[in-house]
């Protein structure tokens, strides 16, 4: 059942995806100023907020698992964490390329940026937290407690990296914010994928981290005989 | 039995009590201090630590006036928290070597008094380890941070506060870990960003002797507000950080 | 009303049930020895009863309240593993910290008190680090006995103890008894603890095996429960 769930989740995925490619390559056209590099942007931005929606996510799983103790949460806390974790890492990765052609340069101290960076830097906390600990329930317990730490200390970092930017020279974005609404169609569109494609991840990983932990308590079995 | 349960409970009326919220968590904050004060291990390690970084950034960049006014600010705060982190580091590690923390958590104290008592104490700490780096910032780098010596104290002491009450619940969290003292740094100072931020951005000028510039009370705001949302937040989360 | 009610209590360690379907009722006054061998679950259901970890699953209470409720935890009093001391602090610092902490009055001269009462009168002033291996048990039996507690919880209180700590503590669970204080102690020594226990639970592979009177034929052929209720229960 779940696995056809998985799947059916990537099927739609993939024909969603080329059905925007498709369009994204062959319809719309370049940008005035930025010409065909331009369309990194409908998989930089829909990764920044499929980013988010799993970091919030997350932070509701933990919140969930502190309350009612239930290791089912942590799995699914951990699961989408790390997949909020690759779609920043995409998000970041993407926006560097970008920088190289419009730029030319790799990295920038950008105020978005610079966030973004210590958002994967805080969640890549996160894991090696959970890589500190052995017991289950200390693991989930003490990763719970910085999820919930960590999602509501992203805004405040972006806030702040904002205005710090602000009161300095800023590179020019985008100027203005003022995009073509077909642009922002597609950048809608192809978030549905990005998402689908996040669901069917965290959906893998949540079914691994059960038979973790099916594994271990065997395991504690077999030394307890 | 009966005869003997009334005794017991003559004797609890006449002393046994909950201790209240504010003196469970000044008890604490009391115990932490004496101890430290005691041996003074990790006073004198993040004191002296301060001071190699202090020495080390010379080398960084060519220490005249005009330099240091320009990094003044994040090179305190490193500072500051690079040598914060042996403190806080101490904090819990304190409480494990004879399973004391087991004894406070099962103390009447609430863990979140305990948490505050723990910060409190945290933050008298850095705070002498702070100001003992302000003074020797002033003599290595030819600083008049005394000029607005009123104002400085209180910016260090809202930073500290942020640095305490993050790095305190962090501490909580990986006490019982391998790699303790690798994981703290590594999880403290990421969620520390926005309250660095605003505390470098107010202490630069300030060190210096001059007036923060206009438009820095947006720092000052930020600095309030992170030390009231993580302190909200921590104690929130104080009983999920101490009891398993 | 009784001291300590289990109900259907299960401990998980990830999906390892520590703890099964636990079901115990402990008279007040009582004095209970909790043996098994290790990793029986004897440590997870004292820190569970001294609300140091939550149970997974069932209701626990002790002295008719949760043991995470801060009055309770007050009429309770734990000696685990660690002697829970500070080293760097002088052995009468440490018990006035603890009266403190549960609030009592006059904490200096209850302190002082149970110092004398455990025969450290002559070192309060000294630092915790200085003193011997049996000074620093026995200074650990007072900080726990120190609030006059209801309940005390005691894990493995007889190892690495020396003669007179051995001496001191049984002392002092006699006393205890004999006071109307309800006694939990979890041991492998047998003849130790079921020498002061009105009552006996045996937990294999963190189920409950046996639970009852101690009687008089215990006392004379410790073995034979292990051997009745052990490994086949």
């Amino acid at each position: 059942m779940r696995t056809k769930l998985v799947l059916a989740c990537c099927l739609v995925a993939a024909v969603l995806l080329a059905r925007n490619l498709y369009v994204m390559l062959l319809e719309l056209p370049d940008e005035a100023s930025q010409g065909p590099i331009f369309r990194i942007i409908f998989f930089h931005v829909p990764a920044a907020w499929t980013a988010f929606a799993a970091f919030v996510a997350a932070a509701v799983a933990s919140a969930l698992y502190l309350t009612r103790r239930d290791l089912r949460y942590d799995a699914f806390a951990v699961a989408v964490t790390e997949v909020g974790l690759a779609f920043a890492a995409a998000n970041l990765v993407s926006g560097m390329i970008w920088a190289r052609i419009i730029w030319g340069i790799w990295w920038t101290w950008d105020a978005r940026l610079t966030s973004m960076l210590v958002c994967w830097l805080l969640y890549a906390g996160y894991l090696m937290l959970r890589h500190a600990v052995e017991e289950p329930g200390q693991r989930a317990r003490i990763a719970a407690v910085f999820s919930i730490v960590a999602v509501v200390d992203v805004p405040i970092v972006f806030f702040s990296i904002r205005w710090w930017r602000t009161q300095h020279p800023q590179p020019v974005v985008w100027g203005g914010g003022s995009m073509d609404p077909a642009y922002w169609q597609m950048l809608f569109l192809n978030w549905a994928p990005l998402l689908l494609l996040g669901v069917a991840m965290a959906a893998i990983r949540i079914r691994q981290e059960r038979q973790q932990r099916e594994i271990e308590a065997l395991r504690r079995l077999a030394h307890s005989l | 039995m009966a005869q003997a349960e009334a005794r017991v409970g003559a004797r609890r009326k006449s002393s046994l009590a909950v201790p209240g919220w504010w003196r469970g968590a000044l008890v604490v904050a009391g115990k932490d201090l004496r101890s430290e004060l005691r041996t003074k291990d990790a006073l004198n390690a993040s004191l002296a630590f301060s001071v190699v970084i202090l020495l080390l950034f010379s080398f960084a960049f060519d220490p005249t006036v005009e330099e240091t006014r320009a990094l003044a600010g994040g090179l305190l705060w490193l500072v500051f928290a690079f040598a914060g982190a042996l403190i806080l580091n101490r904090s819990f590690a304190r409480e494990l070597a004879n399973d004391c923390l087991d004894a406070l958590v099962a103390s009447p104290v609430s863990p979140a008094a305990l948490y505050l008592g723990k910060v409190a104490a945290n933050w008298v700490l850095l705070m002498v380890v702070q100001l003992a780096s302000l003074v020797v910032f002033g003599v290595f780098y030819n600083a008049a941070w005394t000029r607005r010596l009123g104002a400085l104290v209180g910016v260090v002491a809202l930073g500290t506060w942020a640095l305490s009450v993050v790095g305190t619940l962090f501490s909580a969290l990986t006490v019982n870990l391998r790699l303790r003292e690798l994981m703290l740094p590594l999880l403290v100072y990421p969620v520390l960003i926005p309250a660095l931020l605003g505390a470098i951005q107010l202490t630069g000028p300030l060190a210096m002797g001059e007036a923060p510039g206009a438009g820095t009370e947006v720092w000052l705001r930020l600095l309030v507000g992170f030390d009231v949302i993580f302190t909200a937040l921590a104690l929130a989360l104080s009983e999920a950080a101490l009891v398993a | 009303m009784n001291a300590l009610e289990l109900e259907d209590v299960w401990k998980f360690y990830g999906d390892f049930p520590a703890l099964r379907r636990l079901h115990l009722t402990v008279p007040q006054g009582a004095c209970l020895a909790l043996l098994g061998r290790n990793g029986a679950g004897k440590t997870t259901l004292l820190r569970i009863l001294a609300g140091l970890m939550r149970a997974g699953r069932g209701a626990v209470r002790v002295l008719g309240a949760d043991p995470r409720d801060r009055a309770v935890r007050a009429r309770m009093g734990v000696l685990g593993h660690g002697i829970a001391l500070y080293d760097e602090l002088s052995a009468i610092e440490n018990l006035v910290l603890f009266a403190r902490l549960y609030g009592l009055d006059d904490a200096f001269g209850r302190a002082r008190q149970w110092l004398e009462r455990v025969g450290l009168g002559a070192s309060a002033y000294s630092l915790v680090r200085e003193f011997s291996r049996g000074m620093r048990q026995r200074l650990a039996v007072a900080r726990a006995f120190l609030h006059e507690p209801e309940v005390v919880l005691l894990d493995e209180p007889f190892t690495a103890l020396d003669d007179r700590a051995v001496e001191t503590l049984q002392g002092l669970l006699r006393d205890a008894v004999t006071e109307g204080r309800t006694i939990v102690l979890s041991t492998h020594q047998l003849r130790e603890a079921l020498e002061p226990a009105t009552h006996v639970a045996l937990l294999v592979r963190g189920r409950l095996a046996f639970f009852g009177e101690r009687s008089r034929q215990m006392l004379e052929d410790p073995g034979r429960l292990y051997r009745e209720f052990g490994e086949a229960g």
